[in-house]
């Protein structure tokens, strides 16, 4: 029962199998064979699982610190121009892409094979114990941490039915030695523990593994969306896309939307002025486009699923509308313009407005929309609300070379290299008009549009990776709170007929409250013994 | 198109300032309880506690006629030990049983003063007025009450003390009151300075069911953590005390009075044990939360990464605490660092990070 004691402290929260783990020794000369089996019981040893843990940890720090690609490839280009000399240093070591950088994937994946090597012999161990019987009982029953004796009158056969009567959830091993006509019978329970342990692992290993499914069948996207126009989910209708390692463009569901309405609404005075307190759009949608036209409300905690896909809406701006004239008085432009936030409070925004065909040179106008125009502190024209209370456009006006032929170019930025300033414009309010300096036309700013900025998200991942981990969690649950222990009876008749009864206890976890349990059997087992059909009051000590 | 709602509307004033003076009086009542906890751990007598799930049975102590057993480090028990402090009672009629329980750690003694009952009781009062706080400004913003940083301080610090009174109701883990209600009181202190914002709506990502789920999961669990926390530190201090003692220094004061470090250990093991599944529970219900309200269930958003780094310290702390050469001062050290994590990830990752959790 030695070995038993020692393996209890490693069984106590029995997280992982390498018990003591003394550090393998290093290998002198060793054969190629004899190296791999270091290197494979070094890694697989706790000492190694811990400084992993720790690693994964530590690495996962930068992450937070530093702009990410994955999360935002805009912060990532305004470090670079903010650090010119450090950021392309950083880049070498994958500081913006941490988390899918070839050094995190390798403390992971060593963590995980540590993981399986320690967690498959072990399985394997358990699922053995499980089917083997309890180990038998051990000679001496006193000096087990738990033990107690009491006599009784009831025959040995009759304290083991009733102790198997009282164990009755424990796997029980009975034994009988002819030459004393003792009787003995070992009970162990608490499987779960160990089978909670085991499953925890594996399902860590499954969540990996549901997390790189769906990084290569997935793909997500972005883009922003004006009250009354339509989406249809093709590669070409995002602003960006992100496609998982094997996703084709056939790939995409075949949906398609229009947002009907879209509503904000805001908290309009005290210390919260301003900030949003709900968004709803409504859409009208198709799966496909034979399917049936159906409805549906999108709003930030409740995004629309639909073949497989999650549409969301993520946040919404204003795209004021623009008509211009050229010089002739011919209309070349009337449509919104979607304008990117600038400031969340207040959604001062900015945006271009391009105009290739205006008869003659290209028009191109840099613009300021503010929903609640006000006077700032320095005298300058701010919005001082999110809400469209007193929406007022400025443009500043430039004529030349767009530069559109030169490759692809964002639609919010303006290159103003081949063109030449125009002026400023005045106040616009809706219905405003202002006539361009050298008769090069008008710009009339006719109202404006509210637009959502969205998201596509394809996950085949979500939902095994939702099971794996609450797979883990039940795992977990049975691995710290489930106590497993032993517990040995044995009755052995007297010189003077009467048999006497030791009972002992063994938790395998340090918990106090099993010396009680432990207590309670005994007691249960002799008043049970006391009160059965072969009563004798006499009691002896 | 926009429209606007009456910004007071959904809110009550009277209700607001109710919770506001409740606040003052819960501070006020956890000063108490602090100072009076303070007094019992410096002038208390040291008495043995009764035996539990995490204490020992302290063998050998009662009154009764102690049989000798013929195991070295094992105390027979009497079965008549009536007024000794066991939970075998063995007594009802049970003279016929002898029972030998093997005393493995020497029995868990703490300070004791009469002030620390005083304690206990302004500690359950501090704790209803933080309730009544919490649910006051519930029905002042209309709304769950954990939105914005000042609320989950206070709710932080609603569940610290819950465990706390848990702790000290089952497990007698009174003398953990000073070094639970430290940081408590600090705590509140500084959310009233500096994080106190009116009772108001929050932004709509944060209009969902899963707040109830998600924060008060992972309040819960920081609760938890602090009282796992506290623990450990009194570890770090009676460990301390325990090797000055036997350099044959003498030792003084509030750390000369501490239960065995052993027992502390097992204290702040148990807490993290009960808060380690539920920061799990939180995390993936914040993940769930987070497919629905930011179109993915796993982000590398700040607050996420540091999650996922407190989860995986605590999870090394639990191998540690299981693996020989770990346990004992290295593991207390390791369950600290979680708590660290776990502090700067409320407070840093706020405030220093931009992110989406940035509700400040």
């Amino acid at each position: 029962m030695v070995s038993e004691q020692s393996s209890e402290a490693e069984a106590a929260t029995g997280e992982r199998g390498r018990p003591a783990d003394p550090q393998p020794p290093a290998p002198g000369r060793l054969s190629a064979l004899g190296w791999a089996r270091w290197a494979w019981r070094t890694l697989t040893s706790m000492r190694t699982a811990l400084i992993l843990l720790f690693l994964l940890a530590v690495g996962a720090i930068p992450g937070s610190m530093l702009p990410q690609r994955g999360v935002s490839t805009e912060q990532v280009r305004n470090y670079f121009a903010e650090n010119p000399e450090l950021a392309p240093w950083l880049d070498r070591f994958y500081l913006f892409d941490v988390y899918s950088s070839p050094w995190y994937a390798s403390i992971y994946l060593l963590l995980f094979v540590s993981l399986t090597g320690c967690v498959l012999p072990r399985a394997l161990a358990h699922y053995r114990a499980m089917r083997a019987q309890p180990p038998r009982t051990p000679r001496n029953l006193g000096r087990m941490p738990y033990s107690a004796t009491f006599t009784s009158s009831a025959p040995p056969e009759q304290v083991l039915g009733g102790a198997r009567a009282l164990l009755r959830r424990h796997r029980i091993r009975t034994e009988a030695d002819a030459a004393t006509g003792a009787s003995a019978l070992s009970a162990e329970t608490g499987y779960l523990r160990e089978t909670g342990n085991v499953l925890f692992h594996v399902a860590l290993l499954g969540l990996l593994i549901a997390l790189a499914t769906g990084s290569f069948l997935g793909y997500r996207g972005n883009m922003l969306v004006v009250e009354g126009d339509g989406f249809a989910n093709t590669v070409t209708s995002y602003d960006s896309y992100f496609p998982g390692t094997v996703v084709d463009q056939e790939d995409l569901q075949p949906f398609s939307f229009t947002l009907e309405e879209f509503q904000a609404s805001f908290v309009e005075a005290g210390q919260m002025s301003g900030q949003a307190s709900s968004y709803s759009a409504d859409l009208t949608y198709r799966a496909s486009p034979e399917a049936p036209e159906r409805s549906h409300t999108l709003e930030v905690n409740h995004p629309l699923s639909v073949d497989g896909a999650q549409v969301y809406l993520l946040g919404h701006g204003y795209a004021p509308e623009f008509r211009v004239e050229n010089a002739e008085g011919e209309t070349v432009f009337d449509q919104p313009v979607p304008f990117i936030n600038r400031e969340e409070g207040n959604f001062a925004s900015d945006g271009v407005i391009k105009v290739p065909d205006a008869g003659g040179k290209q028009l191109g106008f840099t613009g300021v929309f503010l929903p609640s125009a006000a006077e700032g502190p320095q005298g300058d024209l701010v919005s001082d609300f999110p809400a469209p209370r007193d929406p007022v456009v400025t443009l500043t006006g430039y004529r030349g070379d767009l530069g559109l032929d030169t490759g692809s170019q964002s639609v919010y930025q303006l290159h103003t290299d081949d063109m030449a300033e125009l002026g400023d414009s005045p106040e616009l309010r809706p219905g405003d008009s202002w006539k361009l300096p050298d008769g090069a036309g008008t710009v009339t700013f006719t109202g404006y549009s509210d637009y959502i900025s969205m998201q596509v998200n394809s996950d085949p991942a979500r939902v095994p990776a939702l099971i794996a981990a609450s797979t883990a969690v039940l795992g977990l649950l049975a691995t710290l709170f489930v106590r497993p222990r032993r517990v040995w009876v044995r009755a052995r008749p007297n010189e003077d007929g009467r048999t006497v009864v030791e009972v002992a206890g063994l938790g395998k976890t340090e918990n106090a409250a099993l010396t009680a349990d432990f207590h309670s059997f005994a007691t249960s087992l002799r008043d049970r013994l006391r009160d059965g059909p072969a009563v004798e009051t006499g009691t002896k000590e | 198109m926009v429209h606007m709602i009456a910004a007071d509307a959904a809110m009550d004033g009277r209700m607001s300032s109710i919770s506001d003076g409740l606040i003052i009086a819960m501070i006020v009542a956890y000063a108490i309880a602090l100072f009076l906890f303070a007094v019992e751990a410096a002038y208390g007598r040291r008495r043995t506690l009764r035996a539990n799930r995490l204490m020992p049975v302290a063998a050998g102590s009662s009154a009764g006629s102690a049989q000798a057993s013929d195991t070295a480090g094992s105390a027979a028990v009497p079965p008549t030990a009536g007024e000794a402090s066991l939970d075998l009672d063995a007594a009802e009629g049970g003279d016929d049983m002898s029972v030998s329980v093997r005393r493995e750690e020497p029995e868990a003694k703490a300070a004791q003063h009469a002030v620390g009952n005083v304690a206990l009781v302004v500690t359950v009062l501090g704790f209803l007025l933080n309730a009544a706080h919490i649910t006051t400004r519930g029905l002042a913003a209309d709304r769950w009450p954990w939105g914005n940083m000042f609320e989950f301080v206070v709710a932080i610090c609603l569940c610290s003390v819950a465990a706390f009174l848990f702790a000290a109701m089952r497990y007698q883990a009174r003398f953990l009151g000073t070094f639970v209600l430290v940081p408590v009181v600090l705590l509140l202190g500084i959310a009233v300075r500096w994080l106190y914002s009116e009772a108001g709506p929050v932004i709509p990502a944060l209009h969902s069911y899963w707040i109830a789920i998600h924060v008060s999961a992972a309040i819960i669990a920081t609760g938890g953590f602090m009282v796992a926390g506290a623990a450990a530190a009194a570890h770090l201090m009676a460990r301390r005390t325990e090797i000055q003692r036997a350099a044959g220094q003498r030792v003084a004061g509030v750390a000369a009075k501490l239960p065995a470090a052993e027992l502390l250990d097992r204290v702040s093991h148990r807490f993290i044990v009960l808060a380690f599944p539920l920061w799990t529970f939180a995390i993936i219900a914040g993940a769930v939360w987070a497919d629905e309200a930011w179109g993915r269930f796993w982000g590398w958003d700040p607050k996420e990464v540091w999650s996922f780094i407190t989860w995986v310290v605590y999870a090394a702390y639990l191998h540690a605490r299981a693996t020989a050469g770990w346990r004992g001062t290295k593991a207390t050290w390791i369950g600290l660092l979680g708590f660290a994590c776990l502090m700067f990830n409320f407070f840093a990752v706020n405030f220093v990070f931009s992110g989406l959790h940035s509700y400040a």
